[in-house]
């Protein structure tokens, strides 16, 4: 076929931008290729591992199995969004650090960005919801308790809630 | 990059209807995650879509004139889940379609998409069939409604004539008021799943809770599409809420159902949880609907 493209105006990760994307593009593809974000990961690419979650508009999505062009007006956050004004990283990336629920990474910025939309609702989840909102993800390194922990951990931290945190 | 030979967006159901006809080799793509995933495996690699994902007219649930509930079909599996319409009159289609996929898959999946593809294991699928849902068409001809039931032409095929669309789907009044239901999923794990067979049912009582007034079964992966069972129906309708009952609308299933032996679970096997499924499914609707079944 000749070739297609169509102009993508959206926001990713607080900065309005726009670019000229091909419609064959998944959103993983566009981020990832156009705006150099690789925190982005191609793992399974037909929307069953979760490592390339985002979050467009307020709601976890699987970007590669989401059209690039339906990008258009959207707002995007990826890991990279998470950084603070000098590059410092957030509560919650720090916190997979501190319950060793990282070893090779590939995972790690689905996992929490699926974290991020949960303590965005700034309400405190049961275990069994914890363990269901995050169940859209796959991890073949450290199992998922060290993850479990480390959302948990910073749930109820940010809820003020240091000592049930401490406990965890 | 998706092997797409051509991409067409619509910006209004119109527009889509048009593109269609234009375009009759074309596949309707809504959220995506049955399309792109199968051209990602090479079955729909190189068509042409339409994409209908940008029709925001087709998104959410409201009443009708004479109160019955309309899902626009672009309403995605978590936005039912979460609307309070349907929390309020028919919450056990919001807990089904949230044991589809993973919350990700919830997100972008749609009530639309998961019967347009006409399979059986769609979680929303015997949850519809069991509340008498009907689906709204729309084509060049304007629009057209007809009962779930008959949208379901056979295995992956539904009753979609050129340039037409599903652009609701409906659960008239006299459908939902009254009922109270319950939807159970059996599949190997609690996620990213698809169901061995799933089950839902939905019962309406006398007013002093001692009498099955209307009894309705429908079950995924029973058969080739999403099924009612019947028989089961009639068998307790107009009886007392006793466990006599439940044992003979559940056994009654095997009446109609039709299970096939596949890799996921054997004939047999699935004929036995089918049982145990309904049996379940009807205690707890009874519960939900203030009745009581004595032991």
């Amino acid at each position: 076929m000749s070739k297609q493209y169509k102009l993508v105006s959206c926001t990713i990760n607080g900065k309005q931008v726009e670019k000229m994307v091909d419609v064959r593009a998944s959103l993983t593809d566009m981020l990832r290729d156009d705006y150099r974000l690789t925190s982005v990961k191609k793992g399974c690419e037909v929307g069953e591992c979760g490592a390339c979650n985002v979050i467009i508009d307020g709601e976890c999505f699987n970007s590669c199995i989401y059209l690039a062009v339906w990008a258009e007006g959207k707002e995007i956050l990826t890991l990279e969004g998470l950084a603070g004004p000098n590059g410092e990283i957030s509560d919650i990336q720090q916190a997979f650090i501190d319950e060793a629920a990282v070893q090779c990474g590939f995972c790690s910025p689905g996992f929490i960005m699926s974290a991020v939309e949960i303590l965005e609702a700034k309400r405190e989840f049961s275990d069994d919801e914890i363990r269901k909102l995050m169940s859209g993800h796959l991890c073949r390194c450290t199992g998922y308790e060290n993850i479990f922990r480390a959302v948990k951990k910073t749930m109820l931290r940010r809820l003020g809630k240091e000592k049930e945190a401490d406990e965890v | 990059m998706y092997d797409i030979k051509a991409l067409y967006e619509a910006e209004s159901v119109e527009h889509a209807i048009r593109l269609l006809i234009e375009h009759p080799e074309a596949q309707i793509i809504a959220g995506g995650s049955d399309v792109l995933v199968q051209m990602r495996e090479g079955k729909r690699a190189g068509k042409e879509l339409v994409s209908i994902y940008g029709l925001d007219e087709m998104r959410g649930v409201s009443y009708e004139a004479d109160g019955a509930i309309r899902i626009g079909s672009l309403t995605s599996f978590s936005h039912i889940t979460r609307d309070p319409i349907i929390q309020k009159h028919i919450n056990v289609l919001g807990e089904a379609v949230d044991m589809v996929g993973g919350p990700q898959i919830r997100n972008i999946g749609t009530i639309g998409g998961n019967t347009c593809n006409g399979v059986t294991s769609a979680d929303s699928a015997s949850t519809l069939h069991a509340w008498d849902a009907v689906v709204e068409i729309t084509g060049p001809d304007g629009a057209r409604r007809i009962p779930i039931h008959d949208f379901y032409i056979k295995a992956g095929v539904v009753d979609l004539r050129p340039g037409e669309i599903q652009t609701a789907i409906i659960i008239p009044k006299e459908a939902y008021e009254g009922y109270y239901g319950h939807y159970i999923k059996y599949a190997m794990r609690n996620a990213m799943d698809i169901a061995t067979t799933g089950c839902s049912v939905n019962v309406r009582l006398s007013a002093d809770k001692k009498t099955i007034e209307d009894a309705r079964i429908a079950y995924g992966v029973a058969g080739p599409v999403p099924m009612r069972a019947p028989s089961a129906e009639k068998a307790a309708e107009g009886k007392p809420v006793s466990e006599e009952t439940v044992k003979a609308f559940a056994e009654t299933v095997l009446e109609d159902i039709n299970p096939r032996d596949s890799w996921r679970a054997s004939k047999a096997f699935r004929q036995h949880i089918a049982v145990v499924l309904a049996k379940r499914a009807l205690k707890e609707s009874i519960r939900l609907a203030g009745g009581e079944v004595n032991e």
